[in-house]
Order: structure tokens, then sequence, then C-alpha cells
């Protein structure tokens, strides 16, 4: 690894450290923008929606059709639904819910302010007296952090009807009998800390979107590679937090 | 250069109580490019003062840095007695309140409609003017361009033209006393950069503003310059009007008019 490299890497870790302190700044100080947040709840809330139910459906639908054979080889069918439900509610939904929301809406933020970046409108904004972080990064970033939970525990929800579905392609598992086991299964401890760990997911992919579409060089490239970068390092940080998330439940013996 | 030149030069040490834009000696670099190099400005009160530079020659940085969307690494920029590269920000935002900026490339905001876009800058206003206020300056400056058919379109649906006309009743929506034009004709055809021209007088006349004007379009120079100041190097080559600037001879300044 080159020294340029750890260089720019340094660098880069302290614009977007630099970046996230601003936002509580200007959260705190400035006057927010609540009919713009509501408009940021709305698209990135609202128009996620269909396609946190298709993915959480399947979700729950594949990872239980391919859990049922090894299952079966240990006489275990019976556990099918208490092991999917816990496996869905505590990583998988919440993770892949994640990576879709990196997907489209740190994409989407990251495209959307590089391109006004680029035709010269945060300028703008700037210049008619309106603070363009606080209009901008502020209500994009609380709209991610409150949004991220909540489509999650939609994903939650669809993924377990997914689930009893597959658990009935190939065997019969009654209504009544799947969600007793589900909820018997399922404890606070399970939902609370992959719920907490939402509002970070929201948190990060909101700072990481925003910042490479505010720093989005000049020209229409720039503001494809604003997109790229947001995706990416978002997607990486959703694993990067559910590690630590993973980690601290470990030691707070949450399991 | 010409003893005429030199003349304009003495009328701007006279009127120098006047100005309500004096940048004094500024410099600005960008790495080892110096843009801007000890360079003085005076934009006296209701003058058309049209900046002329080739492409890269620090005068969209020079206006830049005029509003605070850059700062200069050297020297003082007074705006309305009030020196731009020490104010704080919310001072900055109270000033820029008087200055309307016209961007080259428009910047409206797309996801906004035009009356959204007319109605952003009144935001801070919004306390003190109810609804119908804010209509009626909307409306106001949407008649001042002659599109007020257009105020519920999205930009997209508007020509190069249109834009620019809106940027501009964008812009005067807070009645500036000073407008910072960010080359205003350019991209335009010659028929609609006329129109815009025009406008950018008629706008003089009637809010009796004050103007730095950034163009390479000679058209435009012809007819809303007051006073030319050609840069060069970084640097102010040539103070003069249009009438002076066109039968000088020496060869630097005759190629902007050739």
């Amino acid at each position: 690894m080159s020294f340029n490299f750890i260089n720019s890497f340094l660098e880069e870790v302290g614009d977007v450290s630099r970046f996230t302190i601003r936002f509580f700044i200007e959260l705190f100080k400035t006057r927010f923008e609540f009919k713009e947040f509501l408009r940021q709840c709305f698209y990135i809330g609202n128009k996620s929606i269909g396609l946190v139910i298709i993915t959480a459906f399947i979700m729950g639908l594949v990872i239980t059709i391919q859990s049922r054979p090894t299952l079966v080889d240990f006489g275990a069918e019976a556990w099918l639904p208490k092991m999917v439900s816990v496996s869905l509610i505590r990583e998988i939904a919440p993770v892949i819910t994640a990576l879709i929301c990196a997907g489209k809406i740190g994409s989407g933020i990251g495209a959307e302010l590089g391109s006004m970046k680029v035709t010269e409108q945060i300028d703008a904004m700037d210049v008619s007296g309106t603070n363009p972080y606080n209009y901008l990064v502020v209500t994009r970033v609380m709209a991610t952090t409150l949004m991220i939970p909540f489509l999650v525990i939609l994903a939650d929800t669809v993924s377990l009807y997914g689930a009893y579905l597959g658990a009935n392609i190939h065997g019969v598992v009654s209504w009544d009998l799947f969600w007793n086991q589900v909820f018997d299964t399922i404890v606070y401890s399970d939902i609370t800390p992959s719920i907490l760990k939402t509002y970070f997911f929201g948190f990060f992919i909101g700072i990481i979107g925003c910042y490479k579409g505010f720093n989005s060089k000049k020209g229409t490239e720039g503001v494809g590679q604003s997109a790229n970068s947001a995706v990416v390092i978002s997607s990486l940080l959703v694993f990067i937090i559910d590690l630590l998330a993973v980690q601290i439940t470990d030691v707070l013996n949450i399991n | 250069m010409d003893a005429t030149l030199d003349k304009t030069k003495s009328f701007e040490l006279v009127n120098e109580a006047k100005a309500v834009i004096k940048i004094r000696k500024i410099h600005k670099s960008f790495g080892e490019n110096k843009v801007l190099k000890d360079f003085d400005l005076n934009l006296f009160s209701g003058e058309n003062l049209v900046v002329l530079g080739k492409s890269g020659s620090g005068k969209s940085v020079l206006i830049k840095c005029i509003i605070g969307l850059m700062k200069p690494d050297e020297g003082t920029i007074n705006v309305l007695d009030k020196n731009v590269t020490t104010l704080n920000s919310s001072e900055l935002d109270k000033l820029r309140i008087k200055i309307g900026f016209l961007f080259q490339s428009n910047a409206l905001y797309d996801s906004m409609t035009v009356r959204e876009n007319l109605e952003f800058p009144l935001r801070r206003h919004w306390f003190k003017k109810n609804k119908n206020e804010v209509n009626d300056l909307v409306m106001e400056a949407l008649n001042n361009v002659g599109l007020a058919n257009t105020v519920d379109m999205m930009p997209a649906e508007l020509s190069g033209g249109m834009r620019k006309r809106i940027a501009l009743a964008r812009t005067l929506i807070l009645k500036p006393e000073i407008i910072l034009y960010d080359e205003p004709t350019t991209g335009l055809d010659p028929i609609t950069g006329k129109e815009i021209s025009v406008l950018m007088n008629d706008i003089k006349e009637k809010y009796k503003t004050s103007s730095i004007i950034i163009s390479h379009d000679i058209n435009c120079v012809k007819i809303v310059a007051d006073r030319i100041m050609i840069l060069i190097d970084g640097n102010c080559y040539a103070t003069g009007t249009l009438k002076e600037l066109q039968h000088s001879s020496d060869i630097k300044i005759k190629q902007f008019f050739e």
C-alpha cells in the first residue's frame, strides 16, 4: 500500500468527520427545515416501500426454502419458523434492507447533490441567504436516519410472510402454528439491537451520500463518481456497523 | 496604453467615494496558478461595468470573491461599505440580500417549479410577509421578464432563453442594489441574447441597480456597457467606455473588438 493511498484515505476520513461534526452543529444551531425534511421522508421512505416489500418477501421465502433441507436432515423441521424468524429479524432483513437503501437512497442523494453542485444550484442557495448545508444535508440525513428503521420494521414483517409461504411450499405449517412459533421465539433482545443499529445505518447512508454529493468534482463524470462512491462506502459502512453491533451485543450479553 | 484610458483612471480616483464596490489589491491563486494579481476595481452607483477577458482570466473568480463564494488570498473587497473578506456568515447573508447574482448556468432548482424557485430567496422573509404578498412579489418579478404564464412550470420545460429570464427574475425578487451577471448571454442565440441584454438595461433603469457583467458577447457589451474593464493576466489592463476602447491602438485591447 503506497504512502499516497494512506495519506488520501486519512484525509478523506478527516473530511467526513468534519462533515459529520458540522451536521450536529447545524442541527442544533440553525432553524430546522421541517417542510423539506417531510418531503425527504416522503421520497426516502414512501418511494422505497415497493422495493423493500418485494426484496423482503423474496428474502424470507428463499431463506426458508434453502434452510429446510438441512433441518430435515437433522429431524428438526419443526424448528424452521423459529430459526428463520431469528435470522431474518436479527440480521438478514436489517442488513439487506440497509444495503438496498444504500444503493437506492445513497446513490440518489449523491447524484442529486452532485448535480446541484455541478450546476451551481448549491452556490445559488448560498447566494440567496439560505444555508445549503442546513437545507440539503441536515434534512436528508435526518430523513434517512428516521425512515430506514421504519423500512426495516416493514421488511421484518414482510419477510416473515415470505417465510410462512416458503415453509408451506414443501411442508404444511398452519398459519397459527407458524406465528405462535415466531412470537414464542422472538424476544425484545432480538428486536431492540437490530432496530437500534438501523438508525446508525440510516445516519451513515445519509451522511456519506450527502458528503459525496456536496464534494462532487466539476462535470457530469464527477456526479457519476459521487453516486458510485456513495453506494460503495455506505454499503461497506453498513457491514462495519453491523460487525460492531454484533460485538457490542455480544459483550453486553444480549443474545 | 492610450491617454484616454489614463484619463478614465483619474476619473475613477476622483469618483472613488461614489463606488458601491471597491476592490483593493486582491490576490487569488489555485495552487501554482495565480488567477488574480494585485487587482483593483471600482463599481460606481448606477453604472453597468462590463469585465472582458479571455477564458480562464479570472472573471468568474472575481465576482465569486465579491459575493463571498470564494475568499481572496489577500486584499480587501468593500461592498456597500462592508468588507466582504472579514464578514461572518450571518453578516454575509444580510449583505447578500442587497446583491443579486445571475449564474452562467442559471442555477435554477430542478426539483422546484418556477414559483418555488422565485419564492426560495424570500424564505428568510416569510415570517414578515403573508402568502398574498409573496405571490405579488413572484408575479411582479415574472412580469418584469415577461414570463408570468410559466409560474407553475418546471425548469426542464423551459427553453434556454426562458430559463435565463426566470433566473433573472429570481435575482430581482429581493430588489437588489447590485447585480453580478456571469456571462448572461452565453449559449443563447443572437436574438435571445439581445433580448436579455435589453432586459438588463431595463432592469437597471427601473430598479436603479449597479452591475458588474462578465461577458464575451460583444453585442451584449455594446448594449449594456457604461464602462468596460479588460482583464489580462489576472490584472486590470485597461478601463474605458466602449468608444474609447474600440478606438484604442493597443493590440491587446483591439483583439477584443475585432
